[in-house]
């Protein structure tokens, strides 16, 4: 114990603004002061004048994607509180009294001994007659977005001013709130800063492409009352543009409010003026972030203003820091969904530097790389269409590493002899993630500490874990580095397993074993297993020998979803999916589910896959409902399983006058054939009546489209994050056949396929291609098709609806309660209604709810 | 590492044992979800650890997201640790003491627990 004999005085740092940088350097100042043992020796003051405790505004487009401020948030709620950090949120500074050392805030007086202003900057809205209201809308906070997507309702055409970075963000903004969006920018070219001519122009052919509107050298005069759309913006060509909303995005002004109205020194295009200190002009209070000007230039980017953070907060923890002296504005984005990149000196202003220049007006790329006067090294590129060239130029520019002999090829389109930068080639300062100012040095060191995991390595460095650009690069040194140390890159299963999913499914296959246990005794390490090989085991033991999943021994293996049959939702209960094969119900069996989804007050939703989803029941409700379900003829849907989901039909012959085959018949045949077959990831199927593709079978694992003469097969289509047609892998075939080959084809799948990958990432991992596939399963060069069918078939024959097992069993339905001592629900489950039907509340709703509400 | 250490954090003689539920009530490999005056429990049974029967006796809630579903997580062992997966976002809690392994804040309530004959009791 060391007694602290003379009280010190604390001291109190205040800082203002809650953005980024700001909580930034309050997390590095806390864990710098743990580190020392001298949290508690100081008093930490932070106010912000938006209502939310700092968030990721990086990501802020992502608020219309369907994330909540909740999980945009930088830390956890309490992370404040917990390291005694007195947060001020809601609380604007309105002034400061240096001479005594005070902020005046909306709230009182807050006295410092020194002040940190992180106070960002605000979206500049030129001076135009007529912008107010909904013709006036920025694109800033998470308020500014609820303002936009409030004056979105009942628009439907939006208009974005600025045609840099934040405008086109913005603008992809609007069309995902389903507006016909435009950019108006005032320039002769979309992102002006950061492209040069022909870059400009590749982005506007690739937007435009997207529908989104481009109008250039436009300058707004006025903004009038429209006559088709709300507002009419006139511009000085005498040609107008009509509109239900305005985005102003015509660039930011750093906020230096406060700095001007306290008399620091303030740059001449704005900016609180810092030192190499990120000092300004009065040696107790701070600025960093993009309310600094540092040597003229502000920076709006959230790297440089970590930076800053980082060396204010050493300093401010008494150690040794290393002062800001400028920052890379090298930019790498996804503008609606086009690469754009852009490096150091992107227009080649340098005198005497050359440039080498890629286009492609087919595909609209442009890539353009700029090399120094003596033609040594890169000093800038730009890159349009394509980002993959990105991490390899920046290394080349950042580093100064020597340009190979022939430099053109570092944009010339892969395959033709591009030389890639390697890991190896980069040296150890080479910067890898800029946010968090992580180098490959600094990777390599914690490879040496024993680090072998990326997981473990993203922890201790924080690498990839700011703006996320650089995971990909991230990712290649670790393994490089790792395997350059005769590390074998780890292809096991996890540390319980040295083996691939692929190898243990034949270990199983071939050695006949049944259990987890025996598995792990004989091929494995430990006794006890993980989430991570436990669940796969039990995939695999299910493909091999199709037990029930209900059995004791497969239970502990499974994750919650199998265990109970159900899908876990975000607040703990359950959604239920019964199986109505093909898309094809009886009028009374849609009553059934009607009845049932109001009995247990059900949120209900038609899904993607042709049916019906019944949302929100507790753990102990499940068996009754399944009870209920099943006594209406409905069995599981394997929603929560990997497993077989649905087989998606068209009406086909039946009704449609262009059917060709009963597609119907055909697709409710597959799915009672294949359903509860368990493998590696999903498997979904469609089956199309003729040609016209109704059931959108070329996008699902095994896709069946009639012809006259009977059935085309297509296999490994995908929807989901990485869509992908699915291949022709044999015509014409009669229901036999196809059934054969289909049988065939799964069964090769769930044998060699790795944990977690669908058909068409195994099909892209085949060697041989589409060609090896067509050989084996249709030709049967390997002499294994009576074998697969044969596995096929077993596992058809073992068949049963897991629901109807377990409730025949009372001991398998003993787990189905909530608690195993008492008879409630969960209390802390809260719904509110919505639109004639409840829905989990969300936590900023929570304390709206009467307590009364819960009865359950 | 070791599992017994935290089961003696109070003097013995200070510890009351309350009975929670019974040895049938729990699940071998896996865990169940004891009520407990407003509090929920989850108790995870692994009959053959290095130390023998064992129940181990965390809090419900999951801090990420607020939901109280830790008991019905994958029990696991990583670099010699017992733990517990959330089902839902799936960072690991220590059986032991609550730890989670990613987010270190991120810390459940730990009870000290144990079987006696029939009966699963918790100490508190
Ligand atoms: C309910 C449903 C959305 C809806 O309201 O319509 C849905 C809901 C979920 N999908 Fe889906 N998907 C649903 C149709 C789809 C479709 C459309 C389709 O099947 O035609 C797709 C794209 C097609 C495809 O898979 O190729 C789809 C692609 C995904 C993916 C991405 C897969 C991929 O390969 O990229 C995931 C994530 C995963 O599996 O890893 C996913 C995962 C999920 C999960 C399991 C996410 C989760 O872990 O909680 C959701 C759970 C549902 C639940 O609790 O019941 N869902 N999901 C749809 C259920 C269909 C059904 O009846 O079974
Ligand atoms: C849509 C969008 C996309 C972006 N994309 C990228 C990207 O891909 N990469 C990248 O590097 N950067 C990006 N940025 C920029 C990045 O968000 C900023 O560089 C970063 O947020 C700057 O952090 P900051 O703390 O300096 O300012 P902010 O994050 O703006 O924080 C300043 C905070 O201070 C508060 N404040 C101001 N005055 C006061 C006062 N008087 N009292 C109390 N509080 C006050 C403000 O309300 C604000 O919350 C993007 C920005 C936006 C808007
Ligand atoms: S249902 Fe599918 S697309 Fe929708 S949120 Fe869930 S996983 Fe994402
Ligand atoms: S560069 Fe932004 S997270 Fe690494």
């Amino acid at each position: 114990m060391n007694s602290i004999v003379t009280p010190i005085k604390s001291e109190r740092l205040v800082i203002v603004g809650n953005g980024m940088v700001g909580h930034h350097c309050v997390e590095q100042l806390v864990e710098r002061l743990l580190g020392r043992g001298t949290l508690g020796l100081h008093e930490i003051h932070v106010y912000g004048e938006e209502r939310q405790r700092a968030y990721d505004r990086v990501h802020l487009s992502e608020y219309f994607g369907g994330r909540d401020a909740e999980s945009l948030a930088l830390c956890e709620a309490d992370y404040y509180a917990r390291h005694g950090v007195q947060a001020h949120l809601g609380v604007q500074v309105i002034d400061i009294d240096r001479d005594r050392r005070e902020v005046i805030t909306t709230a009182g007086r807050q006295p410092y001994d020194r002040l940190i202003l992180a106070t960002g900057s605000y979206p500049f809205v030129p001076p135009i007659a007529g912008a107010e209201g909904n013709a006036r809308l920025v694109y800033r906070t998470l308020d500014d977005l609820d303002g936009i997507r409030a004056a979105a309702a009942g628009a439907r055409r939006g208009v974005v001013v600025g045609g840099g970075l934040l405008g086109l963000e913005a603008a992809n903004a609007l069309k995902s709130l389903g507006l016909e969006a435009h950019v108006v920018e005032f320039a002769p070219r979309l992102m002006p800063v950061q492209l040069d001519e022909q870059g400009g122009a590749a982005l506007k052919a690739r937007i435009e492409a997207l529908g989104v509107g481009v109008h250039l050298s436009r300058a707004t005069q006025e903004i009038i009352v429209g006559e088709e759309y709300a507002y009419r913006m006139a511009f000085q060509d005498g040609d107008f543009l009509e509109t239900d909303l305005i985005v102003f995005s015509a660039g930011i002004r750093p906020q230096d409010a406060l700095a001007r109205r306290c008399g620091l020194d303030v740059g001449a295009r704005g900016g609180v003026v810092v030192d190499n200190d990120c000092r300004t002009s009065d040696p107790a209070i701070f600025a960093i972030g993009e309310c600094a000007a540092w040597n003229g230039s502000v920076f709006g980017l959230v790297a440089p203003g970590y930076t800053m953070a980082r060396t204010v907060a050493a300093q401010l923890a008494g150690e040794a820091h290393t002062p800001f002296t400028g920052a890379d504005m090298s930019t790498k984005l996804k503008l609606l969904g086009v690469d754009v990149g852009s490096i150091g000196d992107a227009h080649g202003a340098t005198p005497g530097s050359k440039s080498y220049r890629f286009i492609d007006e087919a595909t609209a790329s442009y890539r353009r790389l700029v090399v120094s006067p003596d033609g040594k090294t890169v000093i800038g590129a730009v890159l349009v269409g394509d980002n993959s060239y990105y991490d390899t130029l920046l290394q080349y520019a950042q580093n100064g590493i020597k340009l190979p002999a022939e430099p053109s090829g570092l944009i010339l389109p892969a395959g033709e002899g591009a030389p890639a930068l390697g890991a190896d080639a980069l040296p150890d300062t080479a910067t890898i993630c800029s946010c968090h100012n992580v180098s490959k040095g600094a990777v390599c060191c914690q490879i040496d500490a024993g680090v072998t995991d990326l997981g473990e390595l993203k922890a201790a460095t924080k690498a990839g874990t700011g703006c996320g650009g650089c995971s990909a690069l991230l990712k290649q040194v670790f393994e490089h580095e790792l395997a350059a140390r005769g590390v074998a890159v780890d292809k096991s299963l996890c540390e319980h397993f040295a083996y691939t999913r692929q190898e243990l499914y034949g270990i199983v296959r071939v050695e006949g074993i049944q259990t987890f246990e025996a598995l792990l005794a004989k091929h494995g390490r430990g006794h006890v297993g993980c989430d991570i090989c436990k669940p796969a085991v039990g995939s695999i033991l299910a493909s091999c020998w199709n037990k029930p999943i209900t059995d004791p021994l497969l239970i502990p293996l499974q994750d919650t979803n199998d265990t109970f049959m159900a899908n876990m939702q975000k607040n703990g209960t359950y959604s239920i999916v019964p199986r109505i094969a093909g898309g094809e119900i009886t009028p009374d069996k849609l009553i059934v589910l009607g009845q049932v989804a109001k009995k247990y007050d059900l949120y209900t939703k038609i899904t993607g896959g042709q049916r019906i989803d019944l949302f929100g029941a507790q753990l102990h409700e499940l068996p009754d409902i399944w009870g209920e379900l099943i006594d209406a003829g409905f069995e599981t849907g394997h929603a929560y399983g990997k497993s077989l989901r649905t087989v998606k039909s068209c009406v086909g012959s039946t009704w449609c006058r262009y059917g060709v085959q009963d597609s119907v018949g055909m697709a409710l045949r597959l799915e009672d054939r294949y359903k509860g077959l368990r493998s590696p990831h999903k498997i979904k199927f469609g089956v199309s009546g003729c040609t016209r593709e109704c059931a959108e079978a070329q996008s699902k694992d095994i896709g069946v489209i009639a012809t006259d003469k009977g059935w085309n097969l297509y296999v490994a289509g995908n929807g989901g994050m990485r869509p992908r047609h699915a291949e022709l892998l044999a015509t014409d075939l009669d229901d036999e056949t196809l059934v054969r080959t289909i049988d065939r084809f799964l069964m090769f799948y769930v044998r060699t396929a790795d944990k977690l990958q669908r058909t068409s990432v195994w099909r892209e991992s085949l060697e041989g291609g589409l060609d090896y596939l067509k050989d084996v399963i249709v030709h049967d060069s390997l002499g294994l098709g009576a074998e697969l069918e044969a596995q096929m078939q077993l596992v058809v024959d073992r068949y049963e609806c897991e629901w109807a097992n377990a409730l025949k069993d009372p001991e398998k339905l003993k787990r189905f309660r909530t608690f195993v001592n008492d008879e409630r629900g969960d209390p802390d489950v809260h719904f509110v209604k919505e639109r004639g039907q409840r829905r989990p509340v969300r936590a900023s709703e929570l304390h709206l709810i009467p307590v009364a509400e819960e009865a359950l | 590492m070791s599992q017994s250490n935290t089961l003696r954090v109070q003097p013995l003689e200070t510890v009351t044992w309350r009975a929670l539920c019974s040895r049938q009530d729990l699940v071998a490999h896996s865990g169940v979800v004891a009520w407990l005056d407003g509090e929920q429990v989850a108790l995870f049974h692994l009959p053959d650890t290095e130390t023998g029967d064992q129940v181990f006796a965390i809090a419900n809630k999951d801090p990420k997201s607020g939901a109280n579903v830790i008991g019905r997580g994958i029990v696991g062992q990583l670099k010699g640790d017992l733990v517990i997966a959330s089902p839902l976002y799936k960072q690991h809690f220590r059986l032991a003491d609550g730890t989670c392994l990613e987010y270190p804040e991120q810390r459940l309530r730990v009870w000290p627990a144990r079987l006696n004959g029939d009966a699963v009791e918790i100490a508190h």
